[in-house]
């Protein structure tokens, strides 16, 4: 029982690394706090959710492609609300509030469009089937995040420290101006950035709405708390950081709804944010950089 | 190896103009020096040349060709490339690294290879420090990844804004010999400095600005002689 309830910690918290991920990666590299980064995770299930209903995609196909999609979405939206505040050099407040009246304008726009009711996969999307091993239960669902989970955060990686583009993204989080003057178009790896956080945070919905089988257009919104939680514990920028923050808190989640009670569990992830807030406002993983990656 | 020619240039920020109908001219394979009192608009000048900030008048010519307002990228591209003041390198980066940002424009490995081992043999101390992070290095051991992560790029013409500022004496006689060597191989240099004795020793012409505008300019021997300037930059 315990084992159990630690692997579906784990997976739990896996989703909600991969979302951090994103997250950290946006504020990291292009310094903004964008609320609507939330909206993407929601654009990213229900469009899969589309995909497998409407065109009878199956899920390897479907996740993908809605990951592609939330990270257009993320680049237009990157585009048309903060190109412009960054041009500036606006205050954060600026782009905090200019993205607070977005999210919240885009979550009742697709409320509207979609409908507020819980929606769920088509029967053929999950078999439901699961493997046993030593006594825990493994769905086909979970078995696919965890694999979603390896492969972004390793290609993430991968990217960040091994490839050209990953070392002149780091040369842009910190002095954009340098990298712009070594014959870097900031411009266009910002795009690059913004389009690789959005599909992070779309994959990672669609992983949540496999994992629950619900979708509903505010389920961002649940999830970006869970998102601060985990880059303030993981440390702001941090990688490493927010992949174990992440599975922490996923595990933590998933204990107190097992042991304790079920309408707890966020009370303890803000709980766990405050304490750490307070005690380490540098994160729980020493110092805030996506540059370290 | 390349020719700058500005005519009106004039660069404000927001109400307050910090460079004033500047009128400019860097000859092929010359080093020109712009010196003048804090505030009077040297690096402003030097970031509307590289197009980190656009002017509000004025032409920029590279070689003929118009560059005005064009975005940084797009300038480096040209090779017009620009040393920040304050150095600017990536300190959260590796020296090699930086040298690698350097070379971004370029994409023929083997060049890279070859730029790279001259800006070594040039700089033996960046050598030494080649996989340790550029922050982690002293004020004069900055300043020549800044100028090396340039040279990466194979500059045809090269803005410096204030190398020596900062830099213990010995340092700052290292940074005025590179300028003068890389003179002797042909590099066109437009060159910022506070220290003008050493500026107009290296320079073939000088420009003196004060509050935005051209208030004399000629040969730098003619330059360093004019009692205005000696009083007013090279007194004791
Ligand atoms: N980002 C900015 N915003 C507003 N005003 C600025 C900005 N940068 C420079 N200025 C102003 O423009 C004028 C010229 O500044 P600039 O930095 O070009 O001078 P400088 O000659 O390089 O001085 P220093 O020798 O101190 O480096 C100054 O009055 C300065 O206060
Ligand atoms: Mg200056």
């Amino acid at each position: 029982m315990f084992a159990q309830q630690i692997v579906n910690g784990v997976l739990l918290g896996a989703t909600y690394a991969l979302f951090a991920l994103g997250f950290t990666l946006m504020f990291g590299v292009l310094r903004v706090v964008n609320l609507v980064y939330g909206f993407y995770f929601s654009a990213g299930a229900f469009m899969a959710l589309g995909l497998t209903r409407g065109f009878g995609l199956p899920i390897w196909l479907a996740l993908p492609l809605a990951a592609v999609g939330s990270g257009l979405v993320a680049v237009v939206i990157d585009a048309l609300l903060l190109t412009r505040l960054r041009r500036v050099n606006a205050p954060e407040l600026a782009s905090l509030m200019v993205t607070l009246g977005a999210v919240l304008a885009l979550y009742s726009a697709m409320t509207v469009a979609l409908g507020p009711d819980i929606r769920r996969f088509p029967p053929q999307v999950l078999s439901g089937q699961a493997v046993e091993l030593a006594g825990i239960r493994i769905t086909d669902a979970q078995i696919l995040i965890l694999a979603v989970t390896a492969v972004l955060v390793g290609g993430l990686v991968a990217l960040m420290r091994l490839s050209r583009l990953g070392l002149a993204i780091r040369a842009m989080a910190e002095r954009p101006d340098a990298a712009g003057l070594m014959g870097i178009d900031t411009g266009r790896a910002a795009a690059l950035v913004s389009f690789l956080s959005g599909s992070l945070a779309g994959a990672g919905g669609v992983l949540i709405g496999l994992n629950f089988n619900a979708i509903q257009p505010y389920m961002g919104e649940a999830m970006m708390l869970r998102g601060f939680v985990v880059i303030i514990v993981g440390g702001m920028g941090d990688i490493g950081g927010a992949v174990i923050a992440g599975l922490l808190l996923g595990v933590v989640e998933v204990l107190t709804a097992g042991y304790v009670a079920s309408d707890l569990k966020e009370a303890v992830a803000f709980a766990i944010l405050v304490i750490v807030l307070w005690t380490r406002p540098q994160g729980l993983f020493g110092r805030a950089q996506v540059r370290r990656a | 190896m390349s020719r700058l020619d500005i005519s009106g240039l004039t660069v404000a920020y927001g109400r307050t103009e910090a460079v004033r109908g500047l009128d400019l001219s860097v000859a092929q394979g010359q080093v020109v020096c712009l010196i003048g009192a804090n505030g009077a608009g040297k690096t402003t000048t030097l970031r509307a040349l590289s197009g980190l900030v656009r002017p509000r008048a004025g032409r920029v010519l590279l070689d003929g060709a118009d560059i005005t307002g064009l975005r940084p990228h797009r300038i480096a591209a040209r090779g017009l490339l620009h040393v920040p003041e304050g150095r600017q390198i990536f300190a959260e980066l590796t020296v090699e690294e930086n040298l690698a940002v350097g070379a971004w424009l370029v994409r023929d490995a083997a060049e890279i290879a070859r730029r790279r081992d001259s800006v070594l043999t040039r700089f033996p101390r960046l050598r030494e420090r080649l996989h340790q992070h550029a922050g982690s290095m002293s004020g004069g051991e900055q300043q020549m990844l800044a100028l090396g992560r340039a040279l990466m790029g194979g500059p045809s013409l090269l803005l410096l804004d204030e190398p020596s500022m900062g830099l213990a004496p010995l340092f700052v006689e290292e940074i005025f010999a590179i300028i003068a060597a890389l003179k002797a191989e042909g590099t066109t240099i437009l060159l910022v400095e506070q220290n003008a004795s050493a500026a107009l020793d290296v320079a073939d012409y000088a420009y003196v600005l004060e509050t935005g505008r051209v208030v004399l300019q000629g040969p730098a021997a003619e330059v360093a002689n004019d009692p205005a300037v000696v009083a007013a930059y090279l007194g004791v």
